[in-house]
């Protein structure tokens, strides 16, 4: 075991599936010789060469465009995009290409890529470098979306992610990059896209988050001295609904919290399934506690945006007087 | 324990056009293709050639018709007038070497081996497509053929080209610690010149040396709209590929005799010493971007100027002066791929369309989807990852 930020959990998830296998590459922009803007693949470049951890051009439809064709010809790209901003001149390859690939050929071509986001804000960047898109990806078919919230997951996530047969948009909260450690096995181990992990077991009512917010939940929970459930999703698509659906139905009552603007955003479509699959067992209505439906704005009102404990705290008495 | 560095090798390779040494030319130079004149194959592999073109128009022929009787969905783009491009380009590869196309991509796909059967019955939208109807006219796949489609969106198939090189020098010289030993052909209209996408695609492959040909069908329409209305440098498309490093040519894709010879050369060279390279391949699109097109933009006059530079005719008048066939041969060769497409027709006619099952396949590895406890249409509900 190791006690490893979410930094060193992901670096050393890319060193130990680059050393098992070949066929894993990483590709982005300066994530060779600089170690990546965050430092995320530090490291790399000295220790496989520059064959297989490529600086590329600053060009994210390029490298992603590229990545898929890596992964068409055999290969298992692991491609950064510096923040979840730059995707938007990617969405074209993502979109038209990662996700379609294994529809278009019926199975005769795969595409398995890993494409690694900084996600979300609350580092005091302004928008580009601090937004949530999340549900955009989310709502493509053929894509796999995973947000983990702790070093641990995030090591095991990635590894399940680079061997997935299918392109996963791992989105990685950069607020939390080094905010804390966590033990982390050193040895091989993998976390199963899809399937939500119960934080913390509780009674009283259900919370659902995911990346950095869940420690905000956690924090809020704890000021609330409630007996709350508390759900991190860690893959947001396939959304594993059961998890969700067991605990509602067990307490009545359900909390969602995102980054992401509100309307459209991952608790909408939660909070339908809920009702879906809910609407006999609901004590009250479910409450999103979400981002505001505007641009991520600069960081002097960055902590207005962003749902903290405060904001999670009012929507979890207001439920629980409901 | 791995040795080779793209970045580095690059500048150990041999750069034909550096562009440090073109710049004081007008024209990037072709000479190192044209002197070393490759010969025509013998005359099997003519007759196959003919044969082959013929196949595509026929294909493309008979597929309009269906089209327009309401056969086949989606869209249409054929390939009339290009046959020489595809069937001459694609001689010059090995069997392993990868090719990507965009959307008027039948063609290609023939060549490179596909079942017309298969093909046709994509286009119907049938179980027995290359894609199990799902795809359709701009999706067509043949990966045992290292046919990699197939690509609607214009441009976009640029960089996806230049990862399917990367990807062969990778295993080549990475996995297999060996010399790079394919050549990947990245076919693109000169309308999409003008996406960004293809500039990413043709900087990255320059700046890494992948042993991947851009092509440019250079039919002289971007859709609708002439090439010297919406593409800078028309009559200089090789400066746009001088601009990045690459070696520029420009070839003849009217006449197969000109077409194979000068691709072979350009293979062969790419295949011993990576790097990116570019063709403007002139050529004409005898029908309009799709069946629908009301071609308002050129003359009834312009079309039959070029129709009378038919590849197909260009071939066959070639093959009767050279004597490798008379004209009852060719007669013959023309029936019995009439005959052929024929029964592909009725074959892709008869092929049932894919059922309501085969919306859910496909989409992720798992056979059904990751759907587990998701929303469900009814009809899933009692399948393998359904719920009750």
């Amino acid at each position: 075991m190791a006690n490893l930020t979410l930094v060193q959990a992901i670096n050393l998830a890319l060193i130990q599936e680059m050393e098992q296998d070949d066929r894993v590459l990483v590709l982005g922009e300066d994530v060779g010789i600089n170690g990546g803007v965050f430092r995320v693949t530090e490291g790399l470049h000295k220790r496989f060469g520059g064959h297989r951890v490529v600086d590329s051009p600053l060009a994210e439809s390029g490298i992603i465009g590229t990545a898929v064709g890596l992964a068409m010809g055999g290969l298992r790209p692991v491609a950064e995009i510096q923040f979840e901003g730059f995707l938007g001149p990617a969405y074209d390859q993502i979109c038209t290409h990662a996700a379609r690939m294994r529809t278009r050929t019926r199975g005769g071509l795969t595409v398995p890529l890993t494409v690694r986001v900084p996600v979300g804000g609350g580092i005091h960047a302004p928008e580009l470098h601090s937004d949530s898109p999340e549900a955009i990806y989310t709502h493509t078919p053929g894509l796999k979306v995973v947000m983990p919230s702790s070093p641990y997951d995030a090591k095991g996530l990635l590894v399940s992610a680079i061997r997935d047969p299918d392109p996963v948009i791992f989105f990685e909260p950069k607020r939390i990059y080094r905010a804390f450690r966590e033990e982390v096995p050193e040895d091989e181990y993998t976390v199963p896209i899809g399937e939500a992990r119960i934080v913390r077991e509780g009674s009283e009512m259900t919370m659902v988050s995911w990346g950095a917010s869940v420690i905000h939940c956690m924090n809020a929970i704890e000021a609330s001295g409630r007996d709350i459930e508390l759900i991190d999703l860690r893959t947001i698509c396939p959304l594993d609904i059961d998890t969700v659906v067991t605990s509602v139905r067990k307490t009545a009552r359900a909390v969602i919290v995102h980054e992401a603007p509100l309307t459209c955003g991952i608790g909408s479509e939660l909070s339908a399934r809920i009702m879906e699959h809910c609407f006999l067992d609901l004590e009250s209505p479910v409450q999103r506690v979400a981002g505001f439906d505007v641009i991520m704005p600069y960081y002097k009102l960055e902590l207005d945006y962003l749902p903290d404990a405060d904001r999670i705290g009012k929507a979890i008495e207001e439920t629980a007087a409901y | 324990m791995l040795h080779i560095d793209f970045h580095h090798s690059a500048k150990k390779t041999r750069m034909l056009t550096d562009p440090t040494t073109v710049t004081s030319s007008s024209t990037p130079s072709t000479q190192a293709h044209a002197s070393e004149q490759v010969p025509l194959p013998g005359p099997d592999v003519l007759k196959k050639w003919l044969y082959d073109m013929k196949l595509i128009r026929e294909f493309e022929v008979r597929a309009m018709q269906a089209y327009q009787n309401k056969l086949a969905g989606g869209f249409l783009h054929v390939y009339n007038g290009q046959e020489a491009v595809a069937v001459g380009t694609i001689a010059a590869l090995q069997k392993g070497d990868p090719v990507i196309t965009a959307y008027r991509d039948h063609g290609h796909a023939l060549a490179r081996g596909m079942d017309p059967k298969v093909g046709m019955a994509e286009l119907f939208g049938r179980i027995d497509g290359c894609a199990k109807g799902k795809g359709g006219s701009m999706h067509f796949f043949d990966v045992p053929n290292h046919m990699y489609g197939g690509h609607g969106i214009v441009g976009a198939q640029t960089p996806v080209g230049a990862g399917l090189a990367f990807a062969t020098m990778y295993e080549d010289e990475v996995i297999n610690k060996g010399k790079n030993s394919h050549v990947t052909l990245c076919f693109l209209g000169d309308g999409a010149l003008n996406q960004g996408a293809f500039h990413e695609a043709a900087n990255l492959a320059k700046v890494m040396n992948l042993p991947v040909i851009y092509i440019v069908e250079n039919n002289r329409y971007a859709m609708g709209t002439a090439i010297e209305r919406c593409t800078s440098a028309a009559d200089s498309l090789l400066h746009k590929a001088v601009a990045y490093g690459m070696d520029a040519v420009k070839i003849n894709g009217m006449d197969i005799t000109e077409t194979y010879p000068a691709m072979k050369s350009l293979v062969d060279d790419i295949r011993a010493n990576p790097r990116p390279a570019f063709v403007d391949m002139d050529c004409y699109r005898f029908k309009g971007h799709s069946v629908s097109d009301p071609r308002k933009y050129r003359t009834s006059e312009e079309e039959l100027e070029n129709e009378a530079n038919c590849p197909i005719e260009n071939l066959s008048k070639f093959l009767l002066s050279s004597g490798v066939m008379e004209e009852a041969d060719i007669k013959a060769m023309t029936k019995e791929i009439r005959t052929e497409i024929r029964a592909v027709v009725k074959w892709a006619e008869e092929s049932p369309p894919p059922g309501i099952e085969e919306l859910y396949h496909d989409v992720y590895v798992e056979e059904w989807g990751p759907y587990t406890g998701t929303s469900l249409p009814n009809f899933m509900k009692d399948k393998p990852g359904g719920q009750a």
